[in-house]
């Protein structure tokens, strides 16, 4: 996934509305009506957001002219998920070789000493 | 939020802390058995970082110059197993050896990046928090450049790796 790809998501993912839409569709796909009534919201506001998640890639709409049922699609949070493992990644995996390169430093500079 | 990692600690390793206290910091904390002053040069030595800051296994850091002063600049430059290579540049608006240091870096996007990283000493062991300061909260959550270079990168057991070197 690319990091312009990485920005849509989280750009996606920072309105409550829009991740209490995504919670609703994790316990299955529904319509635009079924979406709008428990957030006290007009068809057109919420079809603004779910084509917001539809770009993110979060929400497929089915081809279905009349209802188009709305569906999770979770991909690109796995992804995000997993980049918040990223910058982990590199910090443990740098200071862990730094335990061993400091360890090789400290056993040098000993033999040194006793030269 | 304050985690620890899940990575499994060698017989000598600590864990690293990293906090948020705030939308656009993120804190990276690290106990190290070594002595403050050989710390600080495995941070600011040339000589020294590319022989680990080179993040997951089979990353090398073919590039790494420091003129270590302030107003002085500094340059990495890390290849993933790919063959492809990530940058990065900037300048040290402080530095004040062996306990701190403030460095300034631009993102791809131009806004400016703050790393604060401060040593203490206690018992024989140095305690490494370096704290980055970004321009703004979604440029903090891209985690660049680390998070690119996770991405694309390839990751070889770090054990294996590890092993090699020794």
């Amino acid at each position: 996934m690319s990091i312009d790809r990485l920005s849509q998501t989280f750009a996606a993912l920072a309105d409550p509305t829009r991740r209490a839409i995504l919670a609703r569709l994790a316990s299955g796909e529904c319509t635009v009506g079924e979406l709008a009534k428990p957030f006290a919201m007009s068809g057109p506001a919420v079809s603004k957001h779910l084509r917001v998640l539809e770009r993110a890639g979060l929400v497929a709409r089915g081809r279905d002219a009349q209802w188009r049922p709305c569906r999770l699609q979770a991909a690109p949070l796995k992804q995000v998920a997993e980049w918040a493992l990223d910058y982990r990644q590199f910090w443990d995996a740098s200071y862990q070789r730094l335990d061993a390169y400091l360890t090789h430093l400290m056993s040098e500079e000993k033999n040194d000493d006793s030269k | 939020m304050t985690t620890r990692s899940d990575a499994p600690a060698a017989a000598t390793g600590h864990q690293t802390d990293y906090s948020m206290p705030n939308d656009r910091e993120l804190v990276v904390a690290r106990t190290f058995d070594a002595p403050r002053s050989l710390v600080w040069a495995a941070f600011t030595d040339p000589k020294h970082l590319p022989n680990w800051h080179t993040g997951p296994a089979g990353f090398t850091m073919p590039v790494c110059e420091i003129d270590l002063r302030p107003g002085g600049s500094w340059s990495y430059v890390w290849r993933n197993p790919q063959g492809r290579e990530f940058g990065a540049t900037g300048t040290y608006r402080e530095v004040d050896p062996p306990k701190r240091m403030v460095q300034v870096t631009k993102s791809q996007s131009g806004e400016e990046q703050t790393n604060t990283t401060t040593f203490t000493e206690e018992n024989g062991r140095t305690t490494v928090t370096v704290s980055m300061l970004f321009g703004s909260k979604q440029t903090r959550d891209q985690g660049m450049p680390y998070a690119k270079m996770g991405l694309e990168g390839s990751y070889a057991s770090l054990d294996a790796y590890l092993a090699s070197q020794v």
